[in-house]
């Protein structure tokens, strides 16, 4: 079951040992596996096979991490298209939620903000903020909470707030939104983000979302005390490929993107990265995910180029 | 008889009148509307009438307040999600936020912070309890959230202040000329603001009887018990949107990327836009029928209805 495949920390499964990184691809995509296995080969290279953006690779890959999930509270921007993805593709009963306020969100178009008509229009429900904070989130009742960040540590830690010093920012962020109660909350927290050693650092500049603190054992003492509801961090999807938390709450790369090379992951992050003994390569979009993210979801290439 | 006795107070303003007489320098002002229902014309009328020193509130300030903020009306803002949602950052804000000496006071929360500090305000209660902001920076650069003891074990949650605006600004589809309001689609917390205020200022699509109010009660969102001021203002709400009215115009929200990027361009923008008409309807006639076309809604989605009963 690939909705395994983000077992808390503490149960009996230890953290992306159950499940081969990948294996949650759709029917279908055995032979983009197999065409792609290959890490440096180019993306367009094998023959038949489609060729496709980074973007395109990261979005794919991140919808497919939702297969076997039920109810998923919605970021904003790359988020977004990735879970409209897996409700078209591997997760078709998914239930988004959008903090907005509408749960059960059955969108007719990609919605560019989290706010849209679309996302009412046909919805399950639509919800006051208060109840969608305090009945769905702070309740426990979402699985998996989906987020975007500006930098992120080796222990899934985000900050969006501001790049440098608080009171005088380099660079004014976004700021928490709904992010710091869903990275609580939420069951499981997948995080999306193009890498770079400007996201990638050893410091964040500010901590805006807790992830696993300094480590699993302490940051899950932590949840438990405090009455999170969530267990933290359970994937990072990024360009180049996707990573899991170890038994000690740490980042490890557990699969590459085609084309995306180990030398190239660690040119772009700031610290030494844990790689899986049996690293794997994410299997290639197929032609179907690549039609619905072109033509549907983002026709005008606003995420995917 | 249902619908019988019909309201003889009306509220019914202009816009113009309703700011003037409600929104004072100095004042600590919510325009809220989560997405939905953001009133971009109340916004224009307070640039308009040049009022200064506002405390700006909202969850996410939106291009709005990037509008306000660059016209020189605010010295603070209270927010929770400062960004243009899927497009990038607001411009104007970052300009007096970033660097050396940022001009602009910001006191920050996160979402579900802003909405209790919203539901304390509106429930006359001294503070609102979560469990957020753990193990967070937020609580550092916001001393106003406070770590609290449970009364009734150990636990401990965090607390917000709660929030009084002088002026809440509720864009929506309808109300009665007493202020009876009624919202369907996202309704963010637009209840919680408009019972949390001193003052309420409502603004809407259409004006309607109350018996069409007491037709369907249950999607009464505001009673005209606690609004000030009734304008009626078709389209107030553009470039973001009325459910079943308007679409939110997202082609504009991605042009304002390119417009707010330079002070002097946006500058030029607010010239011709808010300064360069007189109201909302001049606005919406610059515009030009090729916006109202794309905004229009592809098709109809109505809802069921119910019945209610009568109970004579």
């Amino acid at each position: 079951m690939s909705g395994e495949r983000g077992t808390p920390p503490g149960s009996a499964t230890p953290p992306g040992s159950a499940t081969p990184p990948g294996s949650a691809t759709p029917p279908g995509s055995a032979t983009s596996a197999e065409s792609a296995a290959t890490p440096g080969t180019a993306a367009a290279a094998a023959g038949s096979e489609p060729a496709f953006s980074r973007s395109e690779m990261m979005i794919v890959a991140a919808a497919r991490e939702l297969a076997g999930q039920r109810v998923c509270f919605v970021g904003v921007g790359l988020p977004n298209i990735c879970v409209n993805l897996a409700q078209r593709t591997v997760a078709p009963d998914l239930r988004m939620v959008y903090e907005s306020g509408v749960f059960g969100a059955r969108p007719e178009r990609l919605p560019l903000s989290i706010g849209d008509p679309t996302i009412v229009t046909g919805a399950t429900a639509i919800t006051s903020m208060l109840e969608l904070f305090g009945y769905y989130l702070q309740r426990g009742l979402v699985d998996v909470g989906f987020l975007g960040a500006a930098q992120i540590d080796r222990f899934g830690n985000i900050n969006t707030t501001v790049i440098g010093d608080y009171d005088h920012p380099k660079t004014r962020l976004p700021g928490s939104g709904g992010a710091c109660e869903i990275a609580i909350h939420a069951r499981q927290v997948f995080v999306i983000m193009r890498q770079s050693p400007r996201s990638f650092v050893e410091r964040i500049d500010f901590r805006t979302s807790p992830g696993n603190l300094g480590g699993a054992e302490a940051a899950e003492a932590i949840r438990r005390a405090g009455g999170w509801m969530g267990n933290g961090p359970s994937v990072v999807i990024t360009d180049l490929g996707i990573y899991h938390f170890d038994e000690t709450g740490e980042m490890r790369l557990d699969s590459l993107h085609p084309g995306a090379t180990l030398d190239r992951v660690r040119a772009s992050m700031g610290w030494q990265v844990r790689v899986a003994d049996a690293l794997a390569t994410t299997p290639a979009p197929t032609i179907e995910e690549l039609r619905l993210i072109r033509e549907e979801l983002d026709p005008e290439g606003a995420y995917s180029r | 008889m249902i619908g019988a006795v019909s309201s003889t107070t009306s509220k019914v303003t202009t816009m113009r009148e309703a700011i003037a007489t409600l929104v004072r320098d100095g004042d600590s002002v919510a325009i809220e509307g989560f997405t939905h229902l953001i009133c971009f014309a109340a916004g224009h009328e307070i640039i308009r009438q040049g009022r200064r020193d506002l405390t700006l509130i909202r969850m996410t300030p939106d291009l709005v307040y990037d509008q306000m903020i660059a016209a020189g009306v605010a010295r603070k803002l209270v927010f929770s999600w400062l960004g243009n949602p899927g497009v990038g950052g607001l411009h104007a804000i970052r300009r007096v936020t970033e660097g050396e000496a940022p001009t602009l006071e910001l006191e920050e929360y996160s979402h579900f912070g802003m909405v209790g500090r919203y539901t304390a305000g509106a429930m006359h209660l001294p503070f609102f309890p979560l469990r957020s902001y753990f193990e967070t920076d937020l609580p550092v650069a916001n001393p106003l959230i406070q770590p609290i003891r449970s009364p009734y074990g150990d636990e401990t949650v965090y607390a917000v202040p709660p929030l009084h605006p002088d002026v809440a600004i509720i864009h929506a589809q309808r109300a009665t000329a007493d202020g009876d309001t009624q919202i369907w689609g996202l309704v963010g917390c637009q209840k919680e603001v408009a019972f949390a205020a001193d003052r309420v200022i409502v603004v809407v699509e259409e004006l309607v009887e109350d018996v069409v109010v007491r037709a369907d009660p249950g999607r009464t969102v505001i009673p005209g018990l606690i609004v000030d001021a009734v304008v009626v203002e078709p389209y107030g709400a553009h470039p973001s949107y009325t459910q079943g009215h308007y679409d939110r115009d997202n082609r504009f929200y991605v042009e304002w990327d390119a417009i707010s990027r330079d002070a002097a361009s946006l500058d030029a923008w607010l010239a011709e836009y808010v300064h360069g008409v007189a109201d909302r309807a001049e606005y919406m006639a610059r515009l030009g029928d090729e916006v109202r076309t794309r905004i229009a809604p592809s098709g109809s989605a109505p809802s069921g209805s119910v019945d209610y009963g009568r109970y004579a």
